[in-house]
């Protein structure tokens, strides 16, 4: 067969068009793209923690710190030293930094300076997955917020999003910081953002959250907000709690016993 | 035409070879950052937007420049505007293209950067902001080129580019809009919060981008045969009078919502972080009051009519608009959206030398094209004069 010019063109078009095409027909005509869970994953609509810090604060005293460092055995998180560029999961801060609106000058000495834990909040309306351009934030339909470490371009955007301070960027390479690598979670590269995922990993194979797991004075109550019969929702029905800046309209998961 | 850019004396030499430099370390900076990551840089997990985004920010602001020309002299027949229409559809796209340069310069995972078009997010600002700044930097290279393309060749310009250059002119309103839009939709961040986000980016842009094109038209003037001509500088002179006391009247607004209400969610910390330190920090105060300073004297030097109209004083003033709404812009409105964190502590940024010098890398190739492309216009223009 001669090629002329123009043929071999036309030819090298068309190849170019299919390969624009290509991802198209991948979405259409695709096979289904429905994960396979395991049966013995835990399901819930809307997973939730409550937070009881009087049940805690004996034992933190004492310098329990069990469920942060399940949270950094379980995640391959990074000790890195700079405090600036820290990676934080599940950490505390005083009660007037974590609740700021809710302070006020005559607070309770009970209260007053108390360390309260704090850490993704799993928002039911999260604005960190409304503004990410990639989708590498999503939310799963457990109501889990989750990041694709391998789809984030680090724009960061989604930290300026935050309210909660929950985000952390990796602005370096984190694995020489990791003490002891646990080769069932992926370590990150530098460039990406990272947060607690609710142990989604963990989920799915049937455990609670692994800071749940951890925590010897049980302060840490797990379980689906959707299900009025969970326990997470008798403690809600039952007693006083509150949220993390409940006035944004986020609707956080995370609720506390004060 | 384009090899009209490859002659010329040898100051312009000079001045390629200085930005070339500059260029080459910003370069050589950006494979030390992407080796180690955004460590090298002032940024932090509180600050976690600085000075990269923040020169975006401002830039996308110059690209202005084209539309407060085009749309006099499309819409409102203003001829004197015909003569530099091409003069401000090329700084809007060495804008445009520094704007793009610090995005990547900025993200973490600069090879991944093509994922926000193999999974496009409408819900995300910077969906619609790509889209956006690539849109109106295509209509300006297209536009601009066929204009001065014809006046080369000394027949009209295609009426096809018409149509682009009447597209050009909303679209130039919602690259302003669609980057304000950006901080604009944020809970939790106080500073940004408000409704006038929009118009306040509008009328910096408006004042910042004619002020360098006032001050780029009287350099050309100084260093070739081809004279902007003195009304269309003294019609933009007008343009950043109005668009900037729009800009300091807007900023006014802002203080008597947050000064007034006391309520601390209407950015109240943040400007008392700007304008007077906070907490004991205070590192961009004097920068914010030079940035006052400096509208003050612009609006003087630019509503007096008998200042205005002279030369010196007309630089001087379009000098001190864009200097201001770069502090203004470029610094306070970013950084300041971070502080305080939403703990209530104050981290406060300042940019290292490295990340310093990718910045200046950005402009200078920003400047490279800009000089590239206004040789090649002056020189047609000189031709045809």
């Amino acid at each position: 067969m001669e090629t002329s010019r123009r043929n071999f063109l036309k030819a090298g078009g068309a190849c170019l068009l299919g390969l624009t095409i290509w991802p198209a027909v991948k979405g259409f005509a695709g096979n289904s793209t429905e994960y396979i869970t395991s049966s013995k994953a835990l399901t819930g609509e809307k997973w939730g923690l409550v937070i009881d810090m009087k049940k805690c604060w004996p034992k933190y005293q004492e310098g329990c710190r069990e469920c942060f460092l399940a949270c950094q055995r379980a995640h391959n998180i990074p000790d890195v030293t700079n405090k600036e560029e820290e990676i934080k999961w599940i950490w505390t801060e005083p009660y007037e930094n974590a609740f700021p609106e809710q302070e006020h000058e005559y607070i309770a000495a009970s209260i007053k300076g108390k360390p309260f834990i704090v850490l993704c909040n799993h928002c039911e309306n999260p604005p960190c997955v409304r503004v990410c351009p990639t989708k590498a934030t999503f939310k799963r339909r457990d109501g889990i917020v989750m990041m694709d470490y391998h789809r984030c371009i680090g724009c960061r955007y989604c930290m300026a999003a935050c309210p909660y301070g929950a985000r952390s960027f990796n602005f370096s390479d984190p694995r020489p910081f990791i003490k002891e690598v646990n080769p069932e979670f992926p370590t990150r590269e530098k460039g990406v953002v990272e947060k607690c995922n609710f142990c989604a990993e963990r989920i799915d194979t049937g455990l609670p959250p692994a800071c749940v797991e951890a925590c010897p004075a049980g302060a840490l109550v797990f379980g689906d907000l959707d299900d009025p019969n969970s326990e997470v929702r008798k403690i809600l029905a039952s007693r006083y709690t509150i949220q993390r800046k409940p006035e944004l309209g986020t609707h956080p998961c995370i609720y506390y016993l004060v | 035409m384009l090899v009209k850019a490859l002659t010329g004396s040898k100051k312009y030499w000079g001045w390629t070879i200085f930005l070339l430099v500059l260029i080459a370390t910003g370069f050589a900076c950006y494979l030390w950052q992407l080796q180690k990551g955004l460590t090298i840089t002032g940024m932090s997990r509180d600050v976690s937007w600085g000075l990269y985004i923040s020169q975006f920010t401002f830039l996308v602001g110059v690209a202005a420049s084209a539309v407060m020309v085009v749309l006099p002299y499309y819409l409102h027949n203003v001829k004197a505007f015909g003569r530099i229409t091409i003069l401000g559809e090329f700084l809007a796209i060495a804008a445009l293209i520094m704007c793009l340069l610090f995005v990547i310069v900025d993200v973490g995972k600069p090879m991944r950067i093509l994922n926000m078009i193999f999974y496009p997010t409408p819900n995300s600002m910077f969906f619609w902001d790509m889209i956006a700044l690539n849109g109106y930097l295509l209509l300006n290279i297209i536009a601009g080129w066929h204009a001065l393309e014809a006046e080369y060749k000394a027949v009209p310009p295609p009426a096809w580019t018409k149509i682009l250059v009447y597209i050009s002119i909303p679209w130039a309103v919602s690259i302003h809009t669609v980057t304000a839009f950006l901080y604009a939709g944020l809970p939790g961040r106080h500073y940004w919060l408000t409704a006038i986000m929009a118009a306040r980016f509008l009328a910096s842009a408006f004042a910042s981008g004619p002020a360098l094109l006032i001050i780029l038209s009287y350099i050309i003037k100084r260093v070739s045969k081809f004279d902007p001509g003195r009304e269309a500088i003294q019609k933009l002179a007008a343009i950043v009078t109005y668009a900037t006391i729009i800009s300091v009247f807007f900023v006014g607004l802002e203080f008597f919502t947050a000064f007034y209400s006391q309520v601390p969610a209407h950015g109240l910390d943040t400007l008392k972080y700007l304008f007077a330190g906070l907490d004991g920090h205070g590192k961009l105060v004097p920068w914010m009051w030079t940035f006052a300073i400096l509208a003050v004297l612009a609006l003087v030097l630019l509503i007096n009519p008998r200042t205005r109209t002279r030369d010196t004083y007309l630089q001087a003033a379009c000098v001190a608009v864009f200097v201001s709404m770069w502090i203004e812009k470029g610094i306070g409105l970013v950084i300041g959206g971070f502080i305080p964190n939403p703990f209530e502590r104050v981290t406060e940024y300042v940019p290292t030398l490295p990340e310093t010098l990718i910045a200046l890398g950005v402009w200078a190739t920003g400047f490279l094209i800009l000089t590239f492309l206004y040789k090649i216009a002056i020189a047609v223009k000189e031709e045809t004069v």
